[in-house]
This record gives structure tokens, sequence and C-alpha cells, in this order.
């Protein structure tokens, strides 16, 4: 098995290589960062020279992809625009964890991602917490008592919640919970951001702000989930095993959750396990209707302004994340199941 | 005393009767089976339903309005809610609901077809070479998959569509006026897909390959490429059929989305997608503006995925019917 997960890691390197090279050259290939770096008026020209020249912007795409990479403090950058190149470079590179400056505000990328990943972690991990629990226990009920009346009205709800588009979902509950509690009179839900400015940034404000933006994030997944869930309990249900602990006369209890779920939950773990790391990049959709400062909002604002360091430092943490989640998957399918084996 | 009527104590009672064989129905196409098992699926039925409807108000709606009415602009009357003569309303700068919904529908659900055709072409093509021939070719197309399903679909849709959206001129097809970036959209969405109906079909593959018949078959001197279109393709089409369908809905629902986000089909070509589009800044004052396009995806992709599951019972021969 150690050899297994290492043959992956290795094989994860080249990857992430190609990877970054072909998203590197697509970002360039996008926009110009420089034309909005002249404020209200359109950058002029010589501005526009000289800023390329200082952010490196006016090289190939290979070389500066190599920058990227691997820093320019061991060649020799043209900082005064004579043509001759005697400054050395600050940069050192992804490889020695120098992420670069955002062309945007010239923060350090690590400082611009950090800002916001907590935010997007703390939406993400409680509505996982929600679409597992829910889930789960909606599956399952589903699954013991098939056919009844709760379990068929449970099938129609989650089919079209399956099928609603999640902005659609966000608008309908915004109205609903926002507006028109609002003119009701009723307590109503805040739409937007984290926290209210005047109060701050308090504990019982983030929960409140907290909860519209979850919901509309696990209900797809719940909908997903439970129906998965529902049936592959209904497959280890239907085993020889399960009729035999009957027979035993195991209580009712340690016959669902001990034996059957434990079975019918291997595929569901590899399925969390591979969706994990799109939550780091944050609901895009989501963070951009409530308006929550997240990795998702980020990476929107710095696509459309062609900012490639950020850029790049999102979607190479994405991806990072989705090759060390796919082997935790096997790793962890393999340990549950004993009858796997890996060469 | 045994009478001559009377069978001999060997043979079983009377009760079994054996059929002559004129009286036995014919055997039946995979076709015939499939669409009795269907018949069965009341949602299934459901969703053809909703199907035909929905495709009769988007495309038979052209009889009745023109095109020029989805895209008049009248100013004056920005922003109404619903009324006898809007009966959906009108959007921000006074063109009526209900005629852009119809258009806009031709484009979504044009764009859901066509970007599966894309995704059906490159994936089919794709796992099938790998399924069948394995090896090296094998592992570097796998590798590429693996690759465009590690980024993220979203984002790989965000960085292309905003990577192709250079000018490219307007299309005129079945007399409409297409904007240039409805084919943009359609070919980054079956760009992005591929690698789900690919993964599928080489599995497929995998397993029909070992069949006899396809032993047969290459000992009879078959060649690879009939081998692989009339011998394993028609055996495997029940999961692509399934997998193809679905994948409509998914494209209609990415169109939405990325055209939510700003970077879908340019105005004024109007799709549901972007209708959406800042409509969420109305929340409060414009119901009408996001509920009805939204509401048309919801039904469209309900629709599509209740006919996708009824197939997938009908056409799948291990699913259970009970």
């Amino acid at each position: 098995m150690t050899r297994y997960i290492i043959r992956r890691l290795l094989q994860a390197f080249p990857l992430l290589f190609i990877i970054s090279l072909v998203l590197f050259i697509l970002m360039n290939n996008m926009g110009d960062p420089l034309a909005t770096m002249g404020g209200r008026r359109v950058t002029r020209k010589e501005d526009r020279i000289r800023l390329a020249r200082q952010l490196g912007l006016d090289k190939p795409v290979m070389i500066q992809y190599v920058y990227w990479l691997a820093g320019n403090d061991w060649t020799k950058t043209d900082m005064d625009g004579d043509g001759v190149a005697e400054t050395p470079g600050v940069r050192k590179g992804v490889l020695r964890g120098d992420w670069g400056i955002s062309l945007v505000n010239r923060k350090l990328v690590t400082e611009v991602i950090g800002e916001r990943l907590p935010n997007t972690l703390l939406l993400m991990v409680t509505a996982e917490v929600v679409v597992l629990v829910s889930a789960l226990l909606i599956g399952i009920y589903s699954a013991l008592h098939q056919y009844s009346l709760v379990d068929n009205t449970i099938t129609a709800i989650t089919f079209i919640m399956y099928s609603m588009p999640v902005f659609f979902f966000a608008l309908l509950t915004m109205y609903i919970f926002a507006v028109n509690f609002k003119k009701w009179g009723l307590p109503y839900l805040p739409t937007v951001g984290m926290f209210e400015p005047e109060a701050g940034q308090t504990f019982s404000q983030v929960v409140w702000h907290m909860v519209l933006p979850t919901a509309t994030l696990s209900f797809g997944y719940i909908a997903g989930y439970s129906r998965y869930i529902r049936s592959t309990m209904l497959e280890a249900m239907g085993q020889d095993y399960i009729r035999t602990a009957k027979a035993k006369g195991l209580p009712r209890r340690q016959i669902v959750y001990l034996h059957a779920l434990k079975n019918a939950a291997l595929p569901i773990v590899t399925i969390i396990a591979l969706d994990l790391p799109f939550l780091l990049g944050g609901a895009i959709v989501t963070e951009r209707i409530f308006g929550w400062p997240g990795t998702g909002r980020l990476f929107l604002d710095h696509v459309s302004r062609s900012d490639t360091p950020v850029v790049m430092g999102i979607l190479m943490m994405i991806a990072v994340a989705v090759i060390v989640f796919q082997i935790i998957a096997d790793v962890a399918y393999a340990w549950l199941d004993p009858r796997i084996r890996y060469k | 005393m045994e009478s001559s009527t009377t069978q001999p104590a060997s043979l079983p009672p009377k009760a079994f009767q054996l059929i002559p064989d004129d009286l036995e129905t014919p055997p039946l196409t995979l076709g015939q089976l499939a669409w009795r098992r269907f018949r069965r699926h009341r949602m299934a039925i459901f969703g053809a339903i909703l199907m035909i409807l929905i495709v009769l108000y988007t495309f038979g709606g052209m009889l009745i309005f023109s095109e020029a009415d989805a895209n008049f602009v009248e100013t004056g009357v920005r922003l109404q809610p619903p009324s006898l003569e809007h009966p959906f309303g009108t959007d921000t700068i006074g063109r009526d609901i209900l005629v852009r919904t119809i258009y806009g529908g031709q484009i979504s659900i044009l764009i859901g077809l066509t970007a599966m055709v894309v995704e059906l072409f490159i994936g089919v093509t794709i796992g099938a070479l790998t399924g069948y021939f394995g090896g090296k070719l094998d592992s570097i197309l796998m590798r590429l998959t693996e690759a465009v399903l590690v980024i993220p679909q979203i984002f790989l849709l965000l960085v292309m569509a905003k990577y192709f959206s250079q000018s490219i001129p307007n299309i005129q097809l079945l007399g409409r006026t297409f904007s240039g970036s409805v084919l943009v959209i359609i070919v980054v969405i079956g760009v992005t897909t591929w690698p789900y109906l690919a993964r599928i079909v080489r599995a497929q593959f995998l397993s029909v390959k070992e069949n006899d018949f396809i032993l047969a078959a290459r000992a009879t001197g078959t060649s690879t490429y009939e081998i692989i279109f009339r011998h394993i393709l028609p055996n495997s089409i029940a999961p692509i059929i399934v997998s193809a369908t679905l994948s409509v809905a998914a494209a209609i629902t990415l169109e939405a989305y990325i055209s939510f986000l700003g970077l879908g089909v340019r105005p004024p070509t109007a799709t549901w997608g972007n209708m959406l589009e800042g409509a969420y800044n109305y929340v409060e004052s414009a119901w009408w503006l996001w509920f009805f396009p939204g509401m048309l995806i919801a039904l469209t992709v309900l629709g599509i995925n209740f006919l996708g599951d009824g197939l997938r019972d009908a056409l799948d021969p291990h699913s259970r019917t009970t």
C-alpha cells in the first residue's frame, strides 16, 4: 500500500507541472492586467510599457512561466528601461514557496488568498457537515421505509431539488426568507456578506448570515447524496448476511447501523472525498449572490482583471487538493474494503 | 382400470399445459423491450410529457411571436410586473419576458443538445480507443482525461470562455441570428464534459471486449473498425444513451451558470441563463425577472432527469424493477 501511495504521489508531480503550464498559458491569453492600472483613466502608453517591464509582462510566455515557477533572482531584469538587464530579480518562484505579488493590489498572493480562505472554509465545512448528517438521515429513513408515502414524497422532493439550478434556489430562498419575511414583519435572514458592518464580526452575526448560503450550498448535495445512500442501503439490506443477522435476533438498530450502513457507506466515502477539494474553490455562484467574502468571489474578481499570480495560486491550490484527495479516496476505499488490493 | 383419456401415472397432472409453438409471442427487440419497461415508469412518462410541452412552448412559440418581439426595446415600460399585455412582465430595458423566454429557450435547448453531440463525439471516440486498444494509448489518454477532470470544471469553463470570447461574427441559422458566442459556449461545454462519458465508454469496452463473440469476429478476420463500430459499440449503447440524456440537462445548467456570471452568450441574444444575469440585484423589486427563466430551467432539467432515470431503468438489464 505504501508503495502504491508513493507511486501515485510521484505520478502527481508531472501532472501538476503540465496542468500549471496549461493554466498559465491560458491565463496569459486572457486579457490585459495593465488596462485597469491607470486608475480612472486608461493607462498611458509610456506607463504601460514601463509597468510591463517592471512586472515582467513583456517577456515571452515561456519565460514568464519559468519566472513564476523558479523565480528570477538567479537572473537580471531590466528595471530602468535602457535595454540592458542589470538589476537582479527578487522573486523566488513557486518551487521555493514564493507565489508572487498580486497585479491588482500589490499584496502577497499568500496574503490575499489567506484572507479569504478561512471564510470559504467556514462556509464549506459547515455545509458539508449539514449535508452529511441530513443525507444520511434522509437516505437511511427512505431505505428503511421503502415505497411508503414519506419515501415517495422524499424521492419527489429530492428529484426536484436535484434538478434546480443553484442560483434559482438561492434567489427563491432569498425572496421568501429575506424579502417577504421582512414585509410580513417576521424576523428575516440577512442576505449579504458575513456580518453587518455596524455590529462587527460577532459569532451570532456570522451564524445568522451563514444560514442562507449554507442552505443553498447543501440542498443540491443533500438531494444527490441521499438518493445514492438510499439505493446503496437498499442493496445492502437485501443481502444475505443481513438476513442472517435478523435471524440471529440482533436488535434492528445494530443491524442497520453496524452492518448495513458500514457496507453501504463505502461508495459514499469515495464520492465525498472526491467532492471535498472543490470546496476550496468556494461556491462561485453562491458567494456571488450572497456577497460572501470567500475564495470563489476572489477568483472571479481577479480573473476578470487578469491577475495571473492570484488566479494561478487558487487554481494550483485546488489542483493539488484534487490530486491529494483522489489518492486519499482510493486509499480509504481500499482500507475500508479488505477485498480491494492495489498493485 | 385406466380409461384411454387419463394420463399414465408417470406424467405430471393436466394442470400443466404445453403451449404450441405458433402461439408464443415473437422475440422482442431491445427497443421494444426497453419501451415496455419505460412505459411502466410513471415518472419517466411524466418527464417525457414535460419535455414535449417545453419543446412545443419554445419552438412552437416561434410561430406566434417573431424574433423582433424578443429584442424589442421599449424603455417606457421597463420593469413592469406581469400583466395581461406582458404575461411575464418586462425586463430592465423594457423587453417582454415571455417572448424572451421562448427565444431564449430555443438557444438554451439548442446549446444543450449540440454540446451533448460534441461531448458524445469526443467521449465515445476516446473511450472506444482506450478501451479497445489499451496499453500505451490507454495510459496517455487516461492521463489526459485525468488532467481535464482534475481542473475544476467551472474554472476551466470560465477561463476558456474568456479566452475564446474574441469577436466571432454572428451566425445566421434557421432564420435567426445568433451571436457567435453561442458556438464558443457549445464547444467549451463539450470540451469540458467529455471525460465522464469517456470513462463510462471505456469501462463498457473493457468488459464487452472479453466476450466470445468478439473473439469469433476477430477469428473470422473482421477489421478493427468493424469490430468497434458494429459489434462492441451497439452492445454498449445503453449507458451511453443514459449518459447523453443526462448530459443535456447538465449542459443547459452549465450554460445557465456561466451566463449568470456574465461570461456566456452575449446579449441581445437571449438565453435562459443570461436573462438571470444580474437579476439578483432585483430580488426585492422585480421577482419576475428571475422567476420565469429560472423556473423554466428547473422544469426542463427536471423533465430530462426523469427521462434519464426512466431510460436507465428501461435499458439497464441489471437493475431490478420491483
